[in-house]
């Protein structure tokens, strides 16, 4: 057999393979996010598109109507943020340390019961927890009360001051399991003999986890929390489900997603604005963009990997 | 051979068909009331056709959140049906200003209608209509009549009445006084300030007043419902910060709750969950005699598509929803939703007469940040709602709520500024 001729050098079945995927992410993804940054140029007046530049943006930032909405729903979502990097990832990293122990009985069972919330959907979250604090059906005040510590319940998801960190912690709980499984994944792969090395050098026990463990699960942490940024930045779900979307009370729960969604698609009688909708969800990019890109270049270049 | 003379039969076939059809127009109706199709199959429909022949109707509900967006591309591909069900304001203005409801001011049955019926589907100036009102909701008070005779409580005529009444009920403890929470905020201001508000703002009086920039939110009227809010609070359930919507409705069809702040939609479900016997007042007013008003709330009515084809037709439907007829059979099939025609409607279903019997001795009015002042930012009804809660929970003083109102109406509109 002759071999193929050289000139065919357009490797045709580069392109027919990744076809499929481009075109898709493309219809789906990339044209609609141009598509709404470009939205935010415009607006309208008298039922037609006018193109304004940034005066949308003007708006978001300068006027007080929208900015202080705008700093209070991004005030909550860096607060919703911090509740999940001190609470979720540590607890995660920790219980990953402990599945990971050798001699743990069924690890099997715990590692998915800890995981299943994962996958519920935020809707179900969002109601059995709604009813699990609910002063008047819920299990949270008759719980406490069975230990005498009925004083210290209170409505947290009707009050100002705990509803966002009650939400935070009750997302927590759902994706807890996430970081847990990156870490024992991370964990598993790394080899006997370093952790067998440091026994004969004498670090056991737990500064054989501080000391050889957590450095070299460092990059994993470093994903889970760029990971964690995203989706809490991009979150909406768990607080429609729970508070509605005016992310009562008095919009201590507003996050910037639920301030997109009023803003986007109107809210009883308020009606929708497309345009000042998109300039939100630009904000939104930039902000994680930004976030994104302080995680790529200032951090993860500067981590130092290990070969095994 | 066969095939042509199949062909030949078919086509004969449809030949003899149309001259039966050609008489018979069909309407179809478009609306978000999926959950009414049964009663318009079964009841409206038959009795329309029954004395209209020749016009066959159909009713093609889509499901409530997706109608506005469902009809809007309907509209403008041109494959909407004849009739639509209108929302109130400015959702049903928008159409029709864009030119896609007709303009039905001068039909016979148009003259039913009080002009306060009329100001859901009114042009700003009131010049033109382009919706048949159907019905409407009353606010009032709903109560548990076993636990009012038990503490021997008399039906509150005036607000010092109402609160000598939740004190008792307090006092006693075995009840909760009022079956409401401030967890989805839009009971507060839909079942609170909305409700109670129209005796002091003297229903349409203030309201235009409000519109035409004659009267402030500052205003004695307009402050004095959220000083009868903030002593709610008190009277509440535990925990009333957390209180849902359908908690609030729970409470009280399990009989733990004597009061209810209520809608007059809420009848035909609580008559299915209460196994106690129930009795309505209207808002107190503050002294005895005083002329009440009650929101009776322009809430659903039916126009015809500008492009539609049987426009004769669909004036005679529309006409017929304007006759006494209509108004009997809709106000009975569902009853909480009552006619907004000015024809005598007997209603079968007892707390449903109570309600409607406050329109004889009372003056109607409708909620007062529905027409023209909810349109801009920030949206009035929006913060009316963040607002009644805040006054509930004594975070904001009335008079502090009043001024945060008045100041975001007057940043986009012209007459309060």
């Amino acid at each position: 057999m002759t071999q193929p001729k050289r000139s065919s050098r357009i490797r045709w079945h580069i392109i027919v393979f990744l076809a499929p995927a481009v075109l898709v992410y493309t219809a789906v993804m990339i044209y609609p996010l141009f598509n709404t940054l470009r939205l935010s140029l415009y607006t309208e007046v008298d039922q037609a598109r006018v193109f304004v530049g940034l005066d949308n943006f003007r708006t978001l930032f300068g006027d007080a109507i929208w900015s202080d909405q705008f700093w209070n729903a991004l005030g909550n979502n860096f607060w919703f943020f911090l509740i999940h990097m001190l609470v979720q990832n540590p607890i995660g990293i920790a219980l990953a340390a402990i599945l990971s122990h050798p001699r743990l009985r069924f690890a099997g069972f715990y590692r998915s019961a800890i995981f299943i919330p994962t996958i519920l959907s935020f809707v179900i979250v969002g109601f059995a927890w709604k009813l699990i604090l609910s002063p008047i059906w819920g299990i949270a005040p008759s719980m406490l009360d069975a230990v005498g510590l009925k004083s210290l319940y209170a409505p947290w998801l009707g009050r100002e001051a705990y509803a966002l960190t009650t939400l935070s912690l009750v997302s927590v709980w759902q994706f807890v399991g996430i970081p847990m499984m990156l870490i024992y994944a991370a964990l598993l792969s790394i080899p006997e003999e370093i952790l067998e090395a440091g026994e004969c050098d004498g670090i056991t026990g737990f500064s054989a986890f501080w000391k050889i463990k957590l450095p070299l699960i460092l990059p994993s942490i470093g994903i889970i929390s760029i990971l964690t940024f995203v989706a809490n930045f991009n979150a909406f779900d768990l607080i429609y489900a729970a508070q509605g979307a005016l992310a009562g009370p008095d919009f201590s729960t507003d996050i910037l997603g639920t301030f997109l969604y009023r803003t986007f698609f109107g809210f009883q009688l308020q009606l929708g604005d497309p345009h000042m909708g998109s300039t939100i969800a630009s904000a939104m990019f930039a902000i994680i963009l930004i976030g994104v890109c302080i995680y790529l270049f200032g951090i993860q270049s500067r981590m130092r990997r290990y070969q095994f | 051979m066969t095939k042509f003379t199949m062909t030949g039969a078919l086509l004969a076939s449809t030949l003899l068909s149309v001259p039966a059809f050609a008489q018979d127009v069909t309407l179809t109706i478009e609306s978000w009331r999926n959950d009414d199709l049964a009663i318009w199959q079964e009841k409206i429909i038959p009795a329309f056709e029954a004395a209209n022949p020749g016009i066959k109707v159909q009713f093609t509900p889509s499901a409530p959140a997706e109608y506005n967006a469902v009809l809007n591309s309907k509209l403008d591909a041109g494959s909407a049906g004849d009739l639509i069900t209108c929302r109130p304001f400015d959702a049903s203005l928008a159409l029709y200003e864009a030119g896609h409801l007709a303009d039905v001011s001068d039909l016979e049955g148009m003259a039913n209608f009080s002009p306060v019926a009329k100001s859901g589907w009114s042009t700003d100036d009131g010049s033109a209509q382009f919706c048949v009102p159907m019905a409407s909701v009353i606010h009032g008070f709903i109560y548990n009549k076993d636990a009012f005779n038990e503490l021997g409580i008399e039906e509150p005529k005036t607000e010092a009445e109402f609160f000598a009444a939740l004190d008792k009920i307090k006092e006693d403890g075995s009840y909760t006084p009022m079956a409401m929470g401030t967890n989805d905020q839009w009971e507060a201001a839909t079942m609170g300030y909305n409700n109670i508000g129209p005796n002091y703002w003297k229903g349409e009086e203030g309201r235009l007043a409000l519109i035409a920039g004659e009267q402030k939110l500052t205003d004695e009227p307009w402050v004095a419902p959220y000083r009868q809010l903030a002593k709610w609070g008190a009277y509440l359930g535990d925990g009333y910060e957390a209180q849902t919507y359908p908690d609030s409705q729970n409470i009280f069809t399990l009989g733990r709750a004597a009061i209810y702040p209520a809608g007059s939609w809420e009848i035909s479900g609580f008559n299915n969950l209460a196994d106690f016997e129930m009795g309505a007042f209207a808002p107190p007013v503050a002294n005895a005699g005083d002329e009440c008003y009650i929101s009776d709330h322009t809430d659903i009515a039916i126009g015809m598509n500008a492009k539609t084809e049987n426009a004769e037709a669909a004036k005679t439907f529309l006409n017929w929803v304007g006759s006494a007829e209509f108004a009997s059979l809709y106000a009975n099939a569902l009853p909480g939703f009552f006619s907004l025609s000015d024809h005598e409607v007997a209603m079968e279903d007892p707390l449903a007469q109570e309600f409607v019997s406050w329109r004889s001795e009372c003056n109607s009015s409708i909620r007062s940040t529905y027409q023209i002042l909810s349109r801009g930012t920030p949206n009035l009804e929006n913060e009316t709602w963040n607002a009644s809660v805040a006054v509930i929970r004594g975070n904001e003083t009335p008079e502090e709520a009043g001024a945060r109102l008045q100041e975001g109406l007057a940043s986009w509109y012209a007459p309060q500024q």
